[in-house]
C-alpha cells in the first residue's frame, strides 16, 4: 500500500491543498477510499482526518467500502423517474439479490448505485454499466443486459 | 472528401452509442470494405461520427449522402446495412419503410439551431470540420481587432444572459470581472446535464467562448468543470483542447497578439449543488461544495479569492456566433428581454423525445405538440415542468405561454438548466412533488437552516399526504415552510425548492385536497390511496391474473369471477395491467 501512497502524494504536491484530487486518486488506485490510507495521509500532510470524512461524506461519487468488478448505475433523474426508474432498480436489485441496503453483491462482483441526471433523458429510463450507456430500459432488456454478464465473466454481448 | 462522393454520418452521442452506434458505423465499414463496394461502384466512401441532433428517440440516425444529397435513415440496427449500402448506395434506391418519416421534419423544421446547428453535422472529432464553418475565426476577430471593452460592448449589446442559472446578462458578468484590479483572473465554463451534446457535438464552440471570454475579462487560466461520468463529453473535449492546442489557438501568444490562454480539466463530482457558481468553485478547490455567502460576488472574489467568471457551456457557445454574425443579428432573435434560443431537453410523457432548441419566448404548445409531436399514446396533456427539478409545474391551461426568463419568472418557475418533463393525465402532481423535494433534499448541502431542515419537513409532509394521512393544516404548514425558504435560504437550491410545490398548488390544489380529504389519488399513482377490484360482471374467469399475481392475492375457479384479498393485494397493478376484459378496477 505505501508504495502507491507515496506515489499519489508526489502527485498532490502539484495540487496542494485540494483534497478532492487526492481522494480521487486513492478511489482511483482501490476502488474505494481505505481507512488506513486516509490515516497515513491525515499524519504525512498533518490534515485532520475529519476533514478528508467530511469530504469523503460529502460526494455520493466517493465510497468507504469495497466496489464490485461492475458497477451498474441506475439514472433516478426525473425523466428517468416517471418512466420507471424505480422499478428498473428493483429489478436491478432483484437479480442481483441485493437487500434494500445493500448495494454491492457478496463476491464482489456488482455494485448498484444511483445516479440523479446524467443528461440523457431523452432515453429514458437508462442505466449505466461500466461507462456504458444503455437507454429505453424496461425490465426484460434490463435482465437481459444483466445476463449478458455471466456470474464474474467478461460482457458477452448484448442485443439493441 | 474530395475523393469520396458518398459519406455515411452515423450518429455516435451519448444516446446514439446507447444504441448502438458503433457496431452500426462498424457494420457499415465491414460491409463495403468486405464486398469491395467502393471499386464496385468507382466512388469513395467516407465515414463520419458525429453528434447528437437530438431526435435521439429514432436512433441511431444515419445520414447517406451521395454527391451532396442527404437521406436518413432511423432506428438503424447493424443488421440493416448490408440492404441499405446493396439497394441504396449501390442500386441508387432508397429503402424507403426505413427512411425518417414526417416527425423527424417536424421536430426538426419548427426549431430555431443556432448552437445545436452543427451537432450532427460536423465530426467533433476533427477540427477540420468546425474551421470549414468559419470556426475560430470570431476568436481571432476578438483578439487581434477588437480591444476587450469592444468585446464586451458587443456581448452585452446582443443580449445574451446566462443560460444555467438566473439569466444575468452575460456581457455586464464580464464587465464587472475585467474592472477588478486583482489579478490573475478565472473563467470556468460549467458543462451541465443540458450542455452534454454541446460537448459532445460542437467541442470546439466551447473552448472558442471560452478563449474569447478570457480574453475579454484579462484572463489567462480557463477550466472547464465536467461530471467525470460524462465519457464522450470529457473524451471529446479533451481531443478539442489539444487540436486547439496544436494550431495555436491556445496557448502563449495566441494570434500573435501577445495574449496567452490555456484550459484545464476540473472533474466535478455528482452534486446538484454545483451548479451554484459558488459551491463549484469550493469543489473545484477541493473542499465541501457548499455556497459562499455574496457579496462579494465570484466577478470580484471567486476562484482561489480571484475575480472569477463562470459560463455555461451553453452560453460559451453562443459567444463566437455573436463575435461571428454581429449583436445585432443575434439580438433579433427571441423577445424583448429575453435574447437569442435556448437548449431544453425535451422529456417525459411526449412522443418525440429529444433535445431542442427554440428562439426565446417560443410557445409551450408549439414545443410539445409541435416539435415534440403531442403526448404519448395521446393521453390528456396535465402540465410541463420546466427548468429542472426546482422549475415550477406549468399546468395544460396555461401551455399557449411563451418561454423566457420574464414569462416563466412570472409562473413561478425558471429557465434552469433546461430541463422539460412533460406529464399526462396518469401523472400525480402531489407524487411528482415529493419526488422532486425528495430529491432537492438530498442535494441540499446542509450549510443553512431553512433548506436544511425546510426541504426535510416538506418531504416528510408530501410523504404524509400521499400515504392518506394528511391533513387540511398540512397544507398551511407546507405553505408557510415554503414562504420561508423562499426568502431565507442562503443560495438558488434552497430559494426555488418549493418551486414544484407552490406551483403546484395553486394549479392543482383540488388533488392536493383528494389526498388530504377524500384519501383518492385521482391519477391513480400513490398506492396507500388507491386499490383495485375485480367486476364480477366483467371477469371471465380466464385466471390470467391469479397467475400474474406476486403474492396470491387472487383467488377463483376456472370461468367464474375471480376476487382480490384487499389485505394480501401489494398494489403493484399487474393484474390490471393484464386483464384483457378490462375488468379490474383501479380507484
Amino acid at each position: 500500500m505505501d508504495k502507491v501512497l507515496k506515489k499519489i502524494l508526489s502527485d498532490y504536491k502539484k495540487n496542494e491543498g485540494n483534497l478532492i484530487y487526492l481522494l480521487q486518486k486513492i478511489q482511483d488506485a482501490y476502488g474505494y477510499v481505505p481507512e488506513d490510507a486516509v490515516n497515513w495521509f491525515s499524519n504525512k500532510l498533518d490534515i485532520p482526518a475529519s476533514k478528508f470524512y467530511g469530504v469523503i461524506t460529502f460526494y455520493p461519487k466517493f465510497r468507504l467500502k469495497p466496489t464490485g468488478k461492475n458497477t451498474i448505475t441506475v439514472c433516478c433523474g426525473a425523466a428517468c423517474h416517471i418512466k420507471g426508474s424505480d422499478k428498473i432498480l428493483g429489478e436491478v436489485k432483484g437479480i442481483l439479490s441485493l437487500k434494500d441496503d445493500e448495494d454491492t453483491t457478496q463476491n464482489l462482483s456488482f455494485t448498484v448505485q444511483k445516479a440523479t441526471c446524467i443528461g440523457a433523458c431523452s432515453i429514458a429510463p437508462v442505466v449505466i454499466l461500466n461507462d456504458q450507456v444503455y437507454g429505453d430500459m424496461d425490465m426484460e432488456r434490463v435482465s437481459k443486459l444483466l445476463k449478458g454478464y455471466e456470474k464474474e465473466g467478461e460482457y458477452t454481448g448484448f442485443e439493441y | 472528401m474530395k475523393n469520396s462522393s458518398i459519406e455515411i454520418k452515423v450518429c455516435m452521442g451519448t444516446s446514439g452509442r446507447a444504441s448502438g452506434g458503433a457496431d452500426v458505423l462498424r457494420a457499415f465499414k465491414q460491409f463495403i470494405h468486405e464486398n469491395g463496394i467502393e471499386a464496385q461502384i468507382s466512388k469513395r466512401c467516407g465515414y463520419k461520427k458525429v453528434g447528437c441532433r437530438g431526435f435521439c428517440s429514432k436512433d441511431v440516425l444515419v445520414d447517406v449522402v451521395i454527391n451532396g444529397e442527404k437521406t436518413t435513415y432511423q432506428s438503424v440496427k447493424p443488421i440493416m446495412v448490408e440492404r441499405i449500402v446493396s439497394e441504396h448506395i449501390v442500386n441508387g434506391e432508397p429503402v424507403s419503410e426505413w427512411l425518417t418519416k414526417e416527425d423527424y421534419e417536424s421536430f426538426h423544421n419548427k426549431q430555431y439551431k443556432i448552437v445545436l446547428g452543427p451537432c450532427g453535422e460536423i465530426d467533433p472529432e476533427n477540427i477540420e470540420d468546425y474551421l470549414n464553418m468559419n470556426g475560430y475565426k470570431a476568436a481571432k476577430k476578438a483578439i487581434t481587432q477588437m480591444s476587450r471593452d469592444d468585446v464586451i460592448k458587443k456581448v452585452i449589446m446582443s443580449g445574451l444572459r446566462g443560460r444555467g442559472g438566473s439569466g444575468f446578462l452575460t456581457g455586464r458578468k464580464w464587465e464587472i470581472c475585467k474592472n477588478q484590479h486583482e489579478n490573475p483572473k478565472y473563467i470556468i465554463c460549467n458543462v451541465g446535464e443540458v450542455n452534454r451534446p454541446l460537448a459532445e457535438g460542437n467541442p470546439h464552440a466551447i473552448i472558442e467562448g471560452l478563449l474569447i471570454g478570457g480574453y475579454a475579462i484579462g484572463a489567462e487560466k480557463g477550466y472547464i468543470y465536467i461530471r467525470e461520468r460524462y465519457h464522450i463529453s470529457v473524451e471529446r473535449l479533451h481531443t478539442a483542447i489539444s487540436q486547439a492546442r496544436e494550431k495555436g489557438f491556445i496557448g502563449k501568444n495566441i494570434f500573435n497578439s501577445g495574449f496567452s490562454f490555456d484550459i484545464d480539466f476540473s472533474f466535478g463530482t455528482e452534486a446538484f449543488i454545483c451548479g451554484e457558481e459558488t459551491a463549484l468553485m469550493e469543489s473545484i478547490e477541493g473542499k465541501r461544495a457548499m455556497p459562499r455567502f455574496r457579496p462579494p460576488f465570484p466577478a470580484q472574489k471567486g476562484l482561489w479569492g480571484k475575480p472569477t467568471v463562470i459560463n455555461n457551456a451553453e452560453t460559451l457557445s453562443n459567444i463566437p456566433i455573436i463575435i461571428g454574425k454581429g449583436a445585432k443579428w443575434y439580438s433579433s432573435i427571441g423577445t424583448k428581454e429575453s435574447k437569442g434560443t435556448k437548449v431544453f431537453t425535451l422529456s417525459g410523457k411526449v412522443k418525440n423525445t429529444g433535445l431542442v432548441e427554440i428562439p426565446m419566448g417560443m410557445s409551450l404548445r408549439d414545443i410539445v405538440y409541435g416539435i415534440g409531436g403531442g403526448v404519448e399514446g395521446d393521453k390528456a396533456l396535465k402540465a410541463v415542468q420546466v427548468g429542472g427539478p426546482s422549475g415550477g409545474l406549468i399546468p395544460v391551461s396555461m401551455i399557449d405561454m411563451g418561454l423566457d426568463y420574464e414569462s416563466l419568472s412570472k409562473v413561478g418557475s425558471i429557465v434552469g438548466s433546461g430541463g422539460m418533463v412533460v406529464f399526462d393525465e396518469d401523472d400525480c402532481i402531489v407524487s411528482v412533488t415529493k419526488f422532486f423535494i425528495e430529491f432537492l433534499q438530498r442535494e441540499s448541502c446542509g450549510k443553512c437552516t431553512p433548506c436544511r431542515i425546510g426541504t426535510k419537513r416538506m418531504l416528510e409532509l408530501l410523504t404524509k399526504i400521499t400515504e392518506g394521512k394528511g391533513e387540511d393544516s398540512d397544507l398551511e404548514t407546507l405553505e408557510r415552510l415554503s414562504s420561508l425558504m423562499t426568502s431565507s435560504s442562503l443560495c438558488g437550491l434552497g430559494r426555488t425548492a418549493p418551486n414544484p410545490f407552490i406551483t403546484g398548488l395553486s394549479h392543482f390544489r383540488d388533488e392536493y385536497i383528494a389526498h388530504i380529504r377524500d384519501k383518492k389519488c385521482p391519477a391513480g399513482v400513490c398506492t396507500a390511496l388507491i386499490t383495485f377490484t375485480i367486476m364480477e360482471e366483467l371477469c371471465k374467469g380466464c385466471t390470467l391474473c391469479k397467475k400474474k399475481c406476486p403474492v396470491g392475492a387472487i383467488t377463483g375457479e376456472v370461468k367464474k369471477p375471480h376476487k382480490i384479498d384487499p389485505d394480501l393485494c401489494i398494489k403493484c397493478g399487474a393484474c390490471f395491467k393484464v386483464c384483457k376484459f378490462k375488468a379490474i378496477k383501479k380507484e
